[in-house]
C-alpha cells in the first residue's frame, strides 16, 4: 500500500487559502448527492455535526455508535467553553490573532493551512450553534458573554455555564436526529466499529458488533468518517470517560492508515487529585477557574496548617511569580509541569500530599459570592460531591491528569487519511492543535471538522466515484474482517486466566504515566518499551473474561478495548523516544532550558511524526510531514 | 477525607437477558472506601466476583462526572439513591454508613426495556427528540449570534432546562412511569427562545404525542424533580402543558405575532 | 470500489429498532377536541378544569349549607331559592337543571380521565419495582388520588340517595332540606360516613387544587408559592365547613325544628 504522503495544502497567501481550495475541489451535484453511502462512526461534536450536515446536503449517512444514546459522548463533558474570533468583546482579537494563538500554543507543531481554516469557522460556529437553540451565556443586554482562557490575551470563549460541551453536543445530537427524522439517517447504537475493511486500496466500509447481541456484520459504503475521539484511556486514569478508546482509529491505523504524533498527549492541570487506590478516573474541573482561581502552595515543606491559617508572606503563587504576563493562564502544558514541580518538591498538599492550591477566596472577596457562584457555581458543587470539602471555604486541590490527545490518525487538509475513503475527525485525528491544545480549542476543531470542513472536502472525493457501487458486504474482504473479529472474542472468552481486564489494564496505565506521562526521559521510554510487550504478552495468556458473546457482555467490550491499548501504548512510547525534543505535551528532561521550560529543536523536528503499522512485533515505519511556517514564525514560546 | 473502611450488603438485581428471569442476589461487600463513588464501589464488587468466576454485574456508565447520563439505577427505591440533584457516579459512599444494607434495581418503566442485570434500554428518549426536540436549520446561513438579543433571564431559563442529562430519573421515579420532565425540558428549551418560536406549536404536539406512545402520563407527584441529578423544575412540565393546549387553539399563521 | 454486478445476497444490517413496545397509539385524526383528549396532557386539561367545576360546586354547597346556621327557614329558602333562579328569566328550574347537568358532564369527565389515566399508567410500568420504594417528593395526598377520590364517590352515591331523592333516607320530605339534613346526620353511622368522605375529600382538594395549576399551565414563579398556600386553604376550608355539621348535630347544637308549615313531618314529631 503505497499512497502518495501528500497533505494537499492549497497554494496561495494563508487568508485565501480555503476559499481557493472550496473552489478547486470537485463537487457532487445536489442530486447525486443521494447516490453515495457515507458511514460515520462515533457521535460526538465532530461525528454528530458531520453525520447532521451530510445528511441535510442529501448524502445517505449511516451513523454508528457504541452508546445507547448518540448524545452521550464524552464531548458532552467538556465544560469552559469554545473559542471564536468574533470579537464581540472589542479587544483586538482577530481571525489572525486565534490563529495565531493557537499555533503558538501547539508549540510550532500543527500546520499553518489547517489552523488558519480553523480560526476563520470558529466565527461560524457559534452563529450555528445559536441558531440551534444552545443557550450560550449572554449578558443583561441579551448579547452572548464571552470570558478569557488560559494561552490567550483576549476574552473570546463562548459558554453555557460550566456546561457548554453538553449543550454543543446536545445541538449536534438534536441535528442529528433531526437528520434521522428528515433526512434518512440510518443511527446504529449500541454498535461498536471494530474494523475498517480496505479493498482495492480504497475504504469499502466498516465491520461492527451489535453489543446486546454480540451479531458482527458489515457495512458497506463509498466513504467512511472516523470521529472516534482520542485515546487518553490508555493511562487507565484519565479524564475520559471510562468507554473511551482507541479501537477505532488503532484498527484503521492497522489496516494502513497512518498514526501521527501519538507522543502528543496533553496533561490538564486542574484536575481533582486521586483520593485512593479504587480512583476509576480523574475528574477535570474546568480551565476557567483559573481565570479567578489563584495557585499556590505553602513556601515551607510540610506545612500542616488549613490553608485559611496560612498566611500570604508563607504563601507561593508560584505561576504569578515565574510568569508575570499569564499568570495563572499560562497554557496547560506549562501550568501542569509547574504544578508537578512543586509536588515533587515536596510542596504538595492534601492528605496525600498529591496535589496544590486553587484559591477562589480573593476573587470572591472582589466578585461577591453571587458573581462566583454564578460563574463556577456548577464546578464547586461537583468538587465538594468527590472531594467531601465545601471549596467557598476551602481551597480547592488540583493536579493535572491525561486529558486530550493531540496526536491520532494522520489526514490531509482534506481531512482525508491516507486510505483514500477514510476521512478522520475531532480528536480522533491529529490536525490542528499541534504539540498542545489550548483551552475551549477542541469544541472548536470538532464542530468545525463536522459542521464546515468534511461537508465541502468530502465531495472532492466522491465526485469521481459516481456511478459506481459499495463493495458488497458479501466480499471476502468483508468476510475476512468479520472472522477475524469473531476469533479474536472466541480467544478473548477462552483464555479463562487470572486477571480481570482492569487489573491489567491498569498496569499499562501505570506504566505509561510513570514513563511517559508529564515528563519523559529516554531511559525512562526504553523501559516502558520493555515492559509493554510483556504486559501484552500476559493478557493474552492470563485475562479472564467471563459470560458470552451473545447477550450485553462489558467484559468482553472492555477486553478488545484494552487490548488495542496494549498495542497502541508501545507506538506511543516509541514516538515519544524518537521525538528528541520537548515540545507542547511531550516532555523530555533530556531537553529543557534552564528554567525547565520545553526546548524545541526546530531544526530537527518541525515534522509531523506518521507511523506506519508493520505488525504488532514489528517496529513501525516512520513517514515524516515537513512543517513549514510562513506567517507564524517558530520562536521559544514564552508566556512571562 | 476518611479513611475508616467501610462493610457494606449489597442486594443486586440480576437478570441475564430480557427474556431471562431476574432475581435479587445478595453480597457481602467489606473493605468499602467512604472516598469511592457509587460506581467505584461496584467495580469493586465485579473484581471480585470474577475472581470467583462469576459474571460481573452489568451496568451503564461512562462519565463518571455526571454529565453523560449513563448510569442510573434505583438505591434502596430512590432514583440515583439517597442524594438530591447527583447521579449515581457522584455519589459516594461517604453519604452512607458502615453496616448499611443497600438494595440495587433497574429503572422499571414500560419505555425502559431491560437489557441486562441493570442496564434498561432508553432510546424511547431518542425517539421523543426525533419527533421533534432540535430547531430545524441546516448547516450554514444562520444569522450573527448576536443579532437577536435574548434577556438573560430567558436564557437563564433555556439553560435551566437545556441541563438534562436524559438518564432517565425522571421516569424511573415517577409513580407512572411518565417522562414529562424530561420531554418538557427538551421542549421548554427550545419553546423559551426565540430560535424556538418558528417550529413551537408542531414541536409541542409532536414531543408530547411520541412521549405518550411510550410512557404513562404527569400526576404531578413531583417526584421527577426530586430525583432529577440536575434539579430540573416542574415548572417546565407546566409549560409544556400551556404549550400543548395553545397548540391546539393557536391559529399558527399568526405565530410571528407571539414572539416572547 | 469496483462496480459490482451480483446484488448483495446477504440482507444488509437495518438500524436497531426501539425495543420499547408502545403502550398505545395516539391516532392523529378526528376532530381536533378528540385529538387533544386522547392524550394524556390533554386528559390532565380536562382534569383540570372538571376538578375547578367541582371545586366551585363544592364552595356553594358549603355556602348554602352553612345557612343553616343562620335559621331553618334560610335554609329552605335557600333551596328554594335555587330551583327558582334565576328568577323570571328562565322557567323554574331550568337553570338547575343546566347546572346539574353540566356538573354531570363534569363528573363524568373527571371520571373517565380519572380512569383512563390510570390505565395507561398502569401500561407505562408493566413490571413493579421489586424493592420497596422510598418517596421523597409525592405525599399521602397525591398517592391516593384515586381512592380518596372513589371514597367521595361511593359517599356521593349515597348523599345523593340520602338528602336528594330521598331513597335511602325513611323520614326524608321534599322541600325541607333543613330538617332532612339533621335527621340524617344525627344518625351516628352516617355522621360517620359523612366525616370520613369529607377528609377523604379534603386529600384530594390538598392535591388537586394544586395540581390543577400545573395540569393547567398556571405557572409563574411570582405565584407558584401561592398555589400551595391555595390549595391548603381551600381543602382546610372545605374540610373544616363540612366537618361542622356532623359535629354540631351530633353534639345537637343544632337539632330538629319542627315546621311552621305543612306537612309535617315524622322527625318532628318524635
Amino acid at each position: 500500500m503505497t499512497m502518495a504522503f501528500d497533505a494537499k495544502i492549497p497554494e496561495g497567501p494563508l487568508e485565501e487559502k480555503w476559499d481557493n481550495h472550496r473552489f478547486q475541489i470537485k463537487l457532487v451535484n445536489p442530486a447525486n448527492k443521494r447516490r453515495f453511502d457515507v458511514i460515520v462512526v462515533g457521535t460526538g461534536l465532530a461525528g454528530a455535526s458531520a453525520a447532521a450536515s451530510l445528511a441535510e446536503l442529501g448524502y445517505n449517512v449511516k451513523v454508528v455508535t457504541f452508546h445507547d444514546s448518540p448524545r452521550r459522548a464524552h464531548s458532552i463533558a467538556a465544560q469552559g467553553g469554545i473559542n471564536a474570533a468574533k470579537n464581540y468583546k472589542n479587544d483586538g482579537d482577530s481571525i489572525y490573532r486565534l490563529f495565531y494563538d493557537t499555533i503558538k500554543g501547539g508549540d510550532y507543531r500543527s500546520r499553518e493551512a489547517n489552523v488558519y481554516r480553523l480560526a476563520q469557522v470558529s466565527v461560524d460556529i457559534i452563529d450555528q450553534c445559536v441558531a440551534q437553540g444552545v443557550p450560550f451565556a449572554r449578558e443583561y443586554g441579551g448579547l452572548l458573554d464571552n470570558r478569557s482562557f488560559g494561552g490567550a490575551q483576549v476574552s473570546r470563549t463562548f459558554y453555557a455555564r460550566g456546561q457548554t460541551g453538553q449543550q454543543l453536543l446536545l445541538g449536534a445530537y438534536q441535528a442529528l436526529m433531526r437528520g434521522v427524522h428528515s433526512y434518512g439517517i440510518q443511527l446504529y447504537p449500541r454498535t461498536e466499529m471494530l474494523d475498517v475493511v480496505v479493498k482495492d486500496g480504497r475504504t469499502a466500509g466498516i465491520v461492527c458488533r451489535d453489543l446486546n447481541t454480540g451479531e458482527v456484520f458489515s457495512m458497506s459504503g463509498h466513504a467512511v468518517v472516523l470521529a472516534t475521539g482520542g485515546y487518553g484511556n490508555a493511562f487507565y486514569l484519565s479524564t475520559n470517560a471510562k468507554n473511551s478508546n482507541v479501537t477505532a482509529a488503532w484498527r484503521a491505523a492497522k489496516k494502513g492508515a497512518y498514526f501521527a504524533n501519538p507522543c502528543y498527549t496533553q496533561i490538564h492541570p486542574t484536575c481533582i487529585p486521586a483520593s485512593d487506590e479504587f480512583q476509576s478516573k480523574l475528574t477535570l474541573m474546568s480551565e476557567s477557574l483559573r481565570n479567578d482561581g489563584r495557585v499556590w502552595v505553602p513556601n515551607k515543606m510540610d506545612d500542616t496548617r488549613s490553608p485559611d491559617q496560612i498566611p500570604e508572606d508563607d504563601r507561593d503563587y508560584f505561576l504569578e511569580r515565574r510568569y508575570p504576563a499569564f499568570g495563572n493562564l499560562v497554557p496547560r502544558d506549562v501550568a501542569s509541569r509547574a504544578i508537578k514541580h512543586e509536588v515533587d518538591a515536596g510542596r504538595g498538599v492534601g492528605p496525600l500530599k498529591n496535589g496544590v492550591y486553587l484559591d477562589l477566596s480573593e476573587a470572591t472577596n472582589r466578585l461577591g459570592h453571587d458573581v462566583i457562584e454564578e460563574r463556577y457555581g456548577n464546578l464547586f458543587e461537583m468538587y465538594e460531591r468527590i472531594a467531601g470539602e465545601d471549596p467557598y471555604k476551602v481551597p480547592m486541590r488540583i493536579y493535572p491528569a491525561i486529558h486530550y490527545t493531540m496526536g491520532g490518525l494522520w489526514v490531509d487538509y482534506n481531512l482525508m487519511s491516507n486510505l483514500p475513503g477514510l476521512f478522520v475527525l475531532g480528536e480522533a485525528n491529529f490536525s490542528d492543535h499541534g504539540a498542545n491544545r489550548l483551552g475551549a480549542s477542541a469544541l472548536m476543531q470538532g464542530l468545525a471538522d463536522g459542521y464546515f470542513v468534511l461537508p465541502y472536502t468530502i465531495g472532492d472525493y466522491l465526485a469521481p466515484l459516481l456511478g459506481t457501487t459499495p463493495l458488497s458486504v458479501d466480499d471476502p474482504a468483508f468476510a475476512a474482517a468479520e472472522h477475524a473479529i469473531d476469533d479474536q472474542v472466541r480467544r478473548l472468552l477462552s483464555i479463562n486466566g487470572k486477571k480481570t481486564v482492569d487489573e491489567i489494564h491498569r498496569e499499562l496505565g501505570r506504566v505509561l504515566w510513570d514513563n511517559c506521562g508529564m515528563a519523559r526521559t529516554e531511559q525512562s521510554l526504553s523501559k516502558a518499551l520493555a515492559e509493554i510487550p510483556a504486559i501484552r504478552e500476559e493478557f493474552w495468556k492470563n485475562v479472564c473474561v467471563l459470560g458470552e458473546n451473545e447477550s450485553r457482555n462489558q467484559a468482553l467490550e472492555k477486553a478488545g478495548r484494552v487490548a488495542d491499548f496494549l498495542e497502541f501504548g508501545e507506538l506511543m512510547v516509541l514516538d515519544a523516544l524518537r521525538r528528541n525534543e520537548s515540545c507542547g505535551g511531550h516532555f523530555r528532561e533530556e531537553y529543557q532550558t534552564e528554567d525547565g521550560e520545553a526546548l524545541r529543536d526546530d531544526e530537527h523536528y518541525a515534522y509531523v511524526a506518521a507511523w506506519e503499522f508493520k505488525g504488532v512485533d514489528n517496529e513501525p515505519e516512520l513517514h515524516k510531514e515537513q512543517l513549514n511556517f510562513e506567517y507564524a514564525h517558530p520562536s521559544t514560546r514564552s508566556y512571562k | 477525607m476518611s479513611n475508616a473502611s467501610m462493610r457494606i450488603t449489597l442486594t443486586v438485581w440480576r437478570q441475564a437477558s430480557a427474556d431471562a428471569g431476574g432475581g435479587f442476589e445478595t453480597y457481602d461487600v467489606p473493605g468499602v472506601s467512604p472516598d469511592m463513588s457509587f460506581l467505584e464501589m461496584l467495580d469493586v464488587v465485579n473484581e471480585r466476583l470474577m475472581h470467583d468466576g462469576k459474571e460481573p454485574i452489568a451496568f451503564d456508565h461512562d462519565c463518571r462526572e455526571g454529565i453523560c447520563g449513563a448510569c442510573g439505577f434505583m438505591i434502596n427505591g430512590q432514583a440515583h439513591g439517597p442524594e438530591r440533584a447527583t447521579a449515581t457516579c457522584q455519589l459516594h459512599m461517604r453519604k452512607f454508613r458502615d453496616g448499611d444494607h443497600l438494595t440495587i434495581e433497574p429503572w422499571r418503566a414500560a419505555g425502559f426495556p431491560l437489557v441486562k442485570d441493570l442496564i434498561v434500554d432508553r432510546t424511547a428518549f431518542d425517539r421523543i427528540i426525533e419527533s421533534g426536540g432540535y430547531v430545524s436549520v441546516g448547516t450554514g446561513g444562520a444569522p450573527d449570534g448576536n443579532l437577536i438579543p435574548i434577556p438573560k433571564p430567558v436564557a437563564d431559563a433555556a439553560m435551566d432546562a437545556a441541563a438534562c442529562i436524559g438518564c432517565g430519573a425522571c421516569v424511573a421515579a415517577c409513580p407512572n412511569g411518565a417522562a414529562q420532565l424530561f420531554t418538557s425540558a427538551k421542549m421548554q428549551h427550545l419553546n423559551l427562545l426565540p430560535q424556538g418560536q418558528a417550529e413551537r406549536w408542531d414541536r409541542t404536539v409532536n414531543m408530547v404525542e411520541s412521549m405518550e406512545t411510550y410512557f404513562g402520563s404527569c400526576t404531578n407527584h413531583r417526584e421527577c424533580e426530586a430525583a432529577c441529578p440536575k434539579s430540573i423544575s416542574i415548572d417546565f412540565i407546566a409549560l409544556m402543558n400551556k404549550d400543548y393546549a395553545k397548540a391546539q387553539l393557536k391559529q399558527r399563521r399568526l405565530i410571528g405575532q407571539t414572539f416572547p | 470500489m469496483a462496480t459490482t454486478a451480483t446484488p448483495p445476497t446477504k440482507p444488509v444490517k437495518t438500524p436497531p429498532v426501539t425495543p420499547a413496545r408502545p403502550i398505545r397509539k395516539l391516532v392523529p385524526n378526528g376532530p381536533p377536541i378528540l385529538r387533544f383528549y386522547r392524550s394524556s396532557v390533554g386528559k390532565k386539561w380536562v382534569m383540570a378544569v372538571t376538578g375547578l367545576m367541582l371545586m366551585g360546586f363544592v364552595v356553594f354547597h358549603l355556602i348554602g349549607n352553612l345557612k343553616l346556621y343562620l335559621s331553618k327557614e334560610e335554609i329552605n329558602l335557600y333551596g328554594e331559592a335555587l330551583r327558582d333562579m334565576p328568577g323570571h328569566l328562565l322557567p323554574r328550574t331550568v337553570l338547575l337543571w343546566t347546572l346539574r347537568s353540566g356538573l354531570f358532564v363534569a363528573f363524568v369527565l373527571h371520571l373517565h380521565s380519572a380512569y383512563s389515566l390510570t390505565m395507561i399508567n398502569r401500561k407505562a410500568r408493566p413490571q413493579q419495582y421489586q424493592s420497596r420504594r422510598d418517596y421523597v417528593a409525592a405525599d399521602f395526598a397525591s398517592r391516593t388520588m384515586r381512592w380518596t377520590g372513589i371514597i367521595v364517590l361511593l359517599y356521593l352515591v349515597f348523599h345523593l340517595m340520602d338528602l336528594t331523592w330521598g331513597t335511602a333516607n325513611s323520614e326524608w320530605v321534599r322541600g325541607d332540606p333543613y330538617n332532612n339534613l339533621v335527621y340524617s346526620l344525627q344518625r351516628p353511622v352516617v355522621a360517620l360516613a359523612y366525616a370520613v368522605a369529607n377528609i377523604a375529600l379534603a386529600f384530594h382538594l390538598y392535591h388537586g387544587a394544586w395540581s390543577m395549576f400545573q395540569s393547567m399551565g398556571i405557572n409563574n414563579p411570582r405565584i407558584n408559592k401561592l398555589r400551595r398556600s391555595f390549595a391548603t386553604a381551600f381543602a382546610g376550608l372545605i374540610l373544616v365547613g363540612n366537618l361542622s355539621f356532623p359535629i354540631l348535630i351530633q353534639l345537637h347544637v343544632v337539632d330538629l325544628q319542627c315546621p311552621h308549615t305543612e306537612p309535617t313531618t315524622a322527625p318532628c314529631k318524635a
